[in-house]
């Protein structure tokens, strides 16, 4: 057992040197998201449901279907992110800093009543893992 | 665990098992006829891979009349994964043309 972060959650933080204004349309411009995230059909509106288009692969249609869960306007924005009938949710909070902005997004797998057979699972899906990070790589 | 582990492995490690598999998750319960005309394989084949789904259980079905429906179960992959490994990279390619975008974009 290692002490580090949860399994089921990926966290990225970075400090930009951009105003929270400016990452905010970034972040829900669906023209500026398709830049650097996927082409998508995007609406900063809570309840809208969107598509996010990655390259099929054989196996996998390169859809992730998501719906909009919480919009602060410059603070925070959420989404749920479905891909192979897996449900995830991603959360991007953007916080003022003397230089810029602290831009934060948390990526969490399972809702809690899943922890319990994923605790039981443990480690050593190497191999599994490998297929996954593969076909997620292959999102471009 | 590790039985089963192996099983949600084997099942996922062949492309029309894959796409059998996210067609249930994507469109919902079906029978096999109707998985047999997506699959473009023969209704047997379609058969023999709903085994091997079953067996790891990332599907079930049920019976109605003389049909069987299937339908996904992903919640059998959750606790194979690892959210780290899958998307740690992904998202932090991602806050680099993150980055790039805000730098072309006007203040």
């Amino acid at each position: 057992m290692t002490g580090s972060a949860p399994k089921n959650t990926v966290v990225i933080e970075r400090e930009m040197a951009h105003a929270p204004e400016k990452i905010w349309r970034a972040l829900t411009e669906a023209s500026l998201m398709n830049q650097w995230l996927m082409s998508n059909d995007f609406e900063p509106v809570v309840g809208h449901k969107f598509s996010l288009r990655a390259t099929p692969v054989p196996g996998w249609s390169g859809i992730i279907e998501c719906e909009v869960l919480v919009v602060e306007p410059n603070a925070r924005l959420s989404y749920s992110w479905g891909a192979l009938g897996l449900r995830s949710v991603v959360t991007w909070t953007l916080t003022p800093t003397a230089g810029g902005t602290r831009v934060r997004m948390e990526h969490s797998g399972f809702p809690s009543e899943e922890s319990a057979s994923y605790k039981g699972a443990k480690y050593g899906w190497r191999k599994f893992i490998g297929n996954l990070e593969d076909l997620v790589g292959r999102m471009d | 665990m590790t039985a089963l582990a192996d099983h949600v492995f084997k099942a996922l490690s062949d492309p029309t098992r894959r796409a059998i598999f996210e067609g249930l998750t994507r469109n919902g319960e079906q029978t096999v006829h109707a998985l047999t005309r997506r699959a473009g394989i023969s209704q047997p084949a379609v058969s023999k891979h709903l085994v091997v789904l079953k067996r790891a259980r990332l599907v079930r079905h049920r019976h109605e009349g003389r049909e069987t429906h299937y339908s996904a179960h992903p919640q059998a992959l959750a606790p194979l994964f690892d959210w780290m490994a899958v998307y740690g990279a992904f998202w932090s390619d991602r806050f680099d043309r993150l980055e790039d975008v805000l730098k072309r974009m006007e203040p």
